[in-house]
Formats: C-alpha cells, sequence, structure tokens
C-alpha cells in the first residue's frame, strides 16, 4: 500500500509491484470481450469455478501432474492466488497450529497465517558463499534446521516456488527434503505455484503435490495473472484432494461465494488455446518465459554494468540485486 | 507414530471456524434449477442483459489503448470508481466524502458483508439479524466467531380483500428491543429485504436507529437493492438518520444496480473509524478486485450522476420495468390460488402455497421443512425453480413459516410467460377431474 503510492509518482520508474507493462497477448484481450457480449456471462456463474474453467484447469493440471483431477471436487477457483492463499489458510489453519514460512516470503503468508490465529515459525533460505551469491540456486535450506521447525503442532508448511522475491526454483532433491519431514510430521503443504511457467534455461518447475504421498497433503495454488500476464483479472485457483479441497469451497462460499463470470469464461478459452499447443513451443506458457530471460539477462547486466550485483533468478520475474556498492 | 502425531492425526483437518457452517441452500437450489427447471424463477439475478451504455463502457475499458487495465489497480479500489462513488453517494446522503477513506470497493457485496463481519465480530459477540435473512448473514456471523440473534418480522393480517404486502410484515418494538443486550456489537439491516421485499418505513428505521445509538451498535446496512422500490415508495438510507452515519457501513452492488450480478464489484460507503478495518481485513484476504470490470461501473455512475432524475436514469427506468413485472407476476400467481405478499422492493416476491399443497403430501417427523420438499417437487415436476422461504430463516425457525416460496421476477416477458403457462396448466390438472 505504502510502496504503490510513492511509485504512482510518473517522474519514478516503476519496477517495484509485481505486475507486467507489456501487453497481454490479443487472443486473451479479445477473450473478454467476446465473453463480455454473451447476455448469460454477465451473470453469476457456478460458485466454486465456472464450469469450463475448472474443466480447462483439470485437463492442463492433469496433463501436467499426471493424474486424473476432478473438476468439480478437485479445483476451487479463487479471486486471485491471493484469494486461495487466504481460503486454505481459513479452511485449514486454526489457533493453537504452527505454519512454516520460508524467509524471504511473499508478505501476505504471516498476516495471513496470524488473522486465522496461528503461530508462524521462519526458516530462512541461507546465501552459500558468505553474501556473494550470482545465482537464485545459491539460497538453500539448511536440512537440519527446517527439520527442527516442524513439531506437532506443525499444521502447514507455505512453498513458494519459483520464488518471490529471490527466484529460486527448488529442485526435486530440495522438494523431497520438504516431502519427508511433511509426511513424517503429517503436515499439509500449501504450494504457491503462481509462477510454475517462468522458469529459465537450465531449469524445471516440478510439482511438490506429485512427490510420492504429497498429492493427498498438498494444495497447488496458479495465478491467471501471472500465467497471461492479466494481474487485474484477479483469478487464481486451488488444486487438490477432494478432502482438503471441500473445506476450501466451504470457506469460498461464505466470504465471496463467486468469481466474476466473463473473466472465467475468457480465461477458460485462452487455457483451451494454450492446452492444444503445450507440444508447441509457441504454446504462451512457454513462449512467455522465453521472452522474459532475455529481460532478465537484459536487466542484470544493467545492473553489473552500474556496479551493483544481481542474483540472476531461475524463474519468475523478480530480481534482487546487492546495492551495498551504493552506500 | 509417537502419541502426539497419533492426537494430530485424529483431529479433523478443517478449522473449527468452519463448523457448522458447511452447508449451504444454494448448491443445492441451483443445481436443481440447472437441471430440472425451464422456467428458472429461483436464484436471484436477472436474465436481461445489463444496460447497453455498461455493456460498451466494458468493452472500451478492455479493447483501448491502455491494457494497464489488465492489470492490478488501487486495493482498495479503482480510482475512477471510489471517485464517482464517493461523489454520488455524497449527494445522496448530503455528505462530503473522501474517496480514499470513506469508499472501498469489494468482490460483490458479498464481500463487503463477509469484510464487516470479519473486522467487527469477536468470539462473544452477538450480532442481531433480521428473519427472514438472506442466508449468508447467520454462516459469516458464526465464522467470525459470534452469536446471532435473530427477530423475526411479523405478518399481519392484511385488509379485508387486499392481498398482503411486505409493509404488513413489522418489527415488534418491545420484541427487537429486547434483543439488544451489552454483548451486542451488530444488527444487519436489509433494506430493501430479500426476500420479502419489505421496504422498512423511516419510522421503523428511527426505532432500529435508536437502539443502536443507545447500545452503541454498529449498523451493517445491506442496501443492494436501494434502486429498486415501487409504488412511489423512497428508499431510506439509515445512516442519513441522526447518530448513525458514524456507526453505519452502508453495502452497495453494481450486480443488483446495474443488472450485472456476474461482474462482482460492490462496495462499503462509511466513516473512516469503520472503513479502515475493513480495509485491514480486504488487504488481508483479497487485496484486489478485477480492475476493467471496476472501470466499467465508474463509467455507467459517471452516466446516471449526469441523468440523476431524469427519465432517461437507469435508476428510473429499471424499477419502472421490474414494478410492472411484479403485478405481472403477481397476477399470474393470484389467478392460480397462490397468494403474492406485494413487495415494496427488490425483483423478489414471495407466494403463500397453501393452495398447493395436496401435491405434495406432508411426510410428519421430516427433517426438511415443508416449502423445501415443495420447491424441489416443483422444479422436479412443473419445472418451475423458486426458493424455499425456509432457506431464509435461522435452524430453529425454519418451520414458522413453511407454505412460502420465493419467486425472482428479474425476467424477460418470455420467461413470466412461460412461468404463467406452467401455473395455469398445474391449476387446470388440479380442478380437472
Amino acid at each position: 500500500v505504502e510502496f504503490t503510492k510513492v511509485a504512482a509518482d510518473p517522474s519514478i520508474v516503476n519496477l517495484g509491484q509485481g505486475l507486467p507493462d507489456i501487453s497481454p497477448p490479443s487472443y486473451v484481450k479479445e477473450g473478454l470481450a467476446k465473453a463480455a457480449a454473451v447476455d448469460r456471462l454477465n451473470q453469476y456463474t457456478r460458485g466454486f469455478g465456472h464450469p469450463s474453467l475448472v474443466k480447462a484447469l483439470s485437463q492442463v493440471y492433469e496433463r501436467v501432474c499426471g493424474r486424473k483431477i476432478d473438476p468439480l471436487t478437485d479445483v476451487l477457483v479463487t479471486v486471485g492466488a491471493y484469494g486461495s492463499l487466504f481460503s486454505t489458510i481459513q479452511a485449514l489453519i486454526e489457533e493453537g497450529d504452527e505454519v512454516i514460512i520460508i524467509e524471504p516470503f511473499y508478505d501476505c503468508y504471516e498476516p495471513m497465517v496470524r488473522m486465522a490465529g496461528a503461530k508462524p515459525v521462519f526458516i530462512p533460505l541461507r546465501c552459500k558463499n558468505n553474501g556473494n551469491s550470482a545465482s537464485s540456486a545459491d539460497w538453500i535450506l539448511d536440512p537440519a534446521e527446517l527439520a527442527n521447525k516442524f513439531n506437532s503442532k506443525t499444521k502447514a508448511i507455505i512453498l513458494n516456488t519459483p520464488h518471490n522475491p529471490i527466484g529460486k526454483v527448488f529442485t526435486r532433491e530440495e522438494l523431497q527434503v520438504i516431502a519427508d519431514l511433511c509426511i513424517k510430521h503429517d503436515t499439509l503443504c500449501i504450494s504457491d505455484e503462481v509462477y510454475e511457467w517462468l522458469v529459465y534455461k537450465g531449469n524445471k518447475h516440478i510439482k511438490i503435490a506429485t512427490l510420492p504421498g504429497m498429492w493427498e497433503r498438498t494444495i497447488t495454488i496458479g495465478s491467471a495473472g501471472k500465467t497471461y500476464s492479466v494481474t487485474g483479472w484477479k483469478l487464481g485457483w486451488s488444486i487438490g484432494p477432494q478432502n482438503l479441497i471441500k473445506h476450501l469451497q466451504v470457506v469460498h462460499q461464505n466470504t465471496l461465494y463467486t468469481c466474476a463470470t466473463p473473466l472465467q469464461e475468457a480465461l477458460a478459452q485462452a487455457l483451451w488455446v494454450d492446452y492444444k499447443r503445450m507440444d508447441d513451443p509457441d504454446c504462451y506458457f512457454y513462449s512467455l518465459s522465453r521472452e522474459l530471460e532475455s529481460k532478465r539477462d537484459r536487466m542484470a547486466q544493467l545492473l553489473q554494468e552500474a556496479g551493483l550485483k544481481p542474483v540472476v533468478p531461475d524463474g519468475g520475474y523478480f530480481m534482487i540485486v546487492d546495492v551495498s556498492a551504493l552506500s | 507414530l509417537s502419541f502426539s502425531l497419533q492426537a494430530k492425526m485424529s483431529r479433523p483437518v478443517q478449522a473449527r471456524r468452519l463448523e457448522g457452517i458447511d452447508k449451504n441452500i444454494w448448491v443445492e437450489f441451483v443445481k436443481l434449477a440447472a437441471t430440472y427447471s425451464t422456467v428458472n424463477l429461483g436464484q436471484g439475478f436477472p436474465d436481461f442483459p445489463p444496460p447497453d451504455f455498461l455493456k460498451e463502457a466494458f468493452v472500451r475499458a478492455l479493447s483501448g489503448e491502455n491494457h494497464m487495465l489488465h492489470q492490478y489497480t488501487r486495493g482498495f479500489g479503482h480510482p475512477p470508481l471510489v471517485k464517482i462513488l464517493a461523489e454520488f453517494f455524497g449527494k445522496l446522503l448530503g455528505r462530503d466524502l473522501d474517496s480514499v477513506t470513506n469508499v472501498m470497493v469489494t468482490v460483490g457485496a458479498y464481500q463487503a458483508l463477509f469484510c464487516c463481519f470479519q473486522a467487527f465480530v469477536d468470539e462473544g459477540d452477538e450480532v442481531i439479524i433480521i428473519e427472514p435473512f438472506f442466508d449468508c448473514y447467520e454462516p459469516m456471523v458464526k465464522m467470525a466467531g459470534g452469536t446471532p440473534v435473530f427477530v423475526p418480522l411479523r405478518p399481519k393480517a392484511p385488509k379485508d380483500g387486499k392481498l398482503m404486502s411486505s409493509a404488513d410484515w413489522q418489527l415488534d418494538p418491545a420484541e427487537l428491543a429486547s434483543k439488544f443486550s451489552e454483548r451486542t456489537k451488530a444488527i444487519v439491516l436489509n433494506s430493501p429485504n430479500n426476500p420479502l421485499g419489505k421496504v422498512f418505513s423511516r419510522g421503523e428505521l428511527e426505532l432500529i436507529a435508536d437502539l443502536c445509538v443507545k447500545h452503541d451498535v454498529v449498523c451493517i446496512s445491506d442496501e443492494v437493492y436501494e434502486w429498486l422500490v415501487y409504488d412511489g415508495k423512497e428508499h431510506i438510507r439509515i445512516a442519513s438518520l441522526r447518530g448513525m452515519w458514524d456507526r453505519t457501513v452502508i453495502i452497495g452492488s453494481a450486480g443488483k444496480t446495474f443488472s450485472a450480478t456476474g461482474w462482482k464489484v460492490g462496495w462499503v460507503v462509511g466513516p473512516n473509524r469503520l472503513l479502515q478495518h475493513l480495509r485491514t481485513v480486504h488487504q488481508n484476504s483479497v487485496y484486489h478486485c478485477a480492475t476493467a470490470a471496476q472501470d466499467a461501473v465508474a463509467q455507467g455512475f459517471q452516466r446516471e450522476l449526469e441523468l440523476y432524475g431524469k427519465p432517461d436514469s437507469y435508476f428510473i427506468q429499471l424499477p419502472k420495468e421490474l414494478q410492472q413485472k411484479r403485478d405481472w407476476l403477481i397476477q399470474s400467481l393470484d389467478a392460480v390460488g397462490m397468494k403474492p405478499i406485494v413487495p415494496e422492493g427488490t425483483y423478489f416476491l414471495v407466494a403463500d402455497i397453501s393452495k398447493f399443497k395436496s401435491d405434495v403430501p406432508d411426510v410428519p417427523d421430516s427433517d426438511e421443512p415443508y416449502d423445501s420438499r415443495f420447491a424441489k417437487w416443483m422444479v422436479k415436476n412443473k419445472g418451475l425453480a423458486a426458493i424455499p422461504l425456509s432457506a431464509f430463516y435461522s435452524g430453529a425457525h425454519k418451520n414458522n413459516y413453511n407454505h412460502f416460496i420465493r419467486f425472482c421476477f428479474a425476467k424477460e416477458e418470455a420467461t413470466l410467460k412461460a412461468a404463467n403457462d406452467i401455473l395455469q396448466k398445474w391449476k387446470q390438472e388440479k380442478t380437472s377431474p
């Protein structure tokens, strides 16, 4: 709230808040205009998610996860991934619970956990090489330190990969360490994967829900805003097993009940376009990533030329920079 | 397994705040309507489109040069929208409103209600809810840890030969006063009222206002149907009564105002001392609302500000059209023996189905209220969808008025005619040997 006000000054170049200033693809914009022209799409749709949208989401993610996803019971559409985080935490977290949050973290995790009456327990990503890090991959969890944070009160751990703000893409081995602890302590995993398509060369986004023993205890969160460069559509989703999603649905029906219809229909149409070309490099899920990779590289270069030390991210669209040279 | 792990695994995975709020009538009835109905007068949404000027505003927002309308806007409300809302409601309330501190945009009025209960209600707090009520108030109070306290609108017999009016359903002043205690944190007022269509009179509002002031209670005023008032009635805003501005949150809805329920744009208007807490809830739950729809609604309000009070104003045309539809449906229902309660406002109408009881035999000791079974039978066998009035009562009171169903008449002429045909045929089947 505070920083956005400052950045609104037109003399300032805003690389602050996470939103693209490039246009979403035209088929996405056109899809919304088309949807809004259909009369009944201006009225209420199904509360837990517009039928064509939950169907499209289930198809895309069935392909990605390699498992059957029921569009009616395993998917909830929310007002942005933010709304999914809120629904998940309100549904499954309460007083007496502890929730592990990896630092640095997208700032809303902490107040949301506190609002649910629970205690946040922090664990840092530590930079290898004494703070001289050129890559997000240098930032790692200490497995012993992580294990120490788990106890019988640990209800959930919040995982964010690709990570905001560092851009770290957790490897399979790193995810396995987290998964093992979740299984050992019967802990849930809230996996914020909004930047799932933004992974750069040499990296692969792995869904922790696909690791053995994890589907039944994981809620995976995604975002239309980040997938299609339409943050202003505020549509996100939670995907998981019915016995967890049903509780998120209860929260949803008691908080805002349903999300906007034309936006959901337009998103469904966009997902179908890209679902059909998931084998094609032109699929927007991959082409956006390529576009952003060259911007990443350019930014890293600019910062280095200015004498600063960027931490080149393996994913996401944020880059953190060591500005000590400016002091 | 360790003892503590065993204990953990034996507890339910969900949070206790979900207790008792998992059932939802709409999930069931919307499914039934989708499966069986040929004429859907159930869930409250128009089957006619939003006005052209609003649809055009949306298309302009989407296809304009400014593609930034596809990105985040200000979290507490898109600047053009909060500015026009502050101006518009400032005029209506006779107050200078600040768009930043006195207005916030929400995801429909539904989310505005959620923010209010979360912001103001704690465990141990009581919230007064007037029955019948829009069903979400009760679970939202419970989810916030509060205790709902119910007070009924009681029907008085209409004058001889006349149809009952929603005005005949009234609060008993002494009964209402008895519901206020030192634990009362808030009262929810819904005027015009869903489902009855009651438009609270100045006298009735003063009664409520006096008690709010006396007991220092917050008034959550759900005014989503504020423009839908008939027969020359006036919608009076309780916030304009003495002592009330500072303790009232006014809730509004673009969905109901502009016949665009699928846009999910709502708002709250009120004093900063209350709105600051709604902002806290909002920034920790949803944070931003979708940009383009907000922009279009802002344009809609701009037009209405210019046309306010003039015959071309949508806020004058829409109630005029809906009054005709109301009267049409009243005629249809009365002609077949369903007794309509004439609503003073909203696009809902409640009718007494006692004369049709023979079609759906009573089942003694049934858990389900009679009107619910009746409504389900009706949609399955007659293809006509409506909502049982018991849906709008607390658990303990669901059988108090169990022979009424609610119809939505915000429908095209063809839909209302089709409903009439179903009713006529049904009546003929009853009377023919």
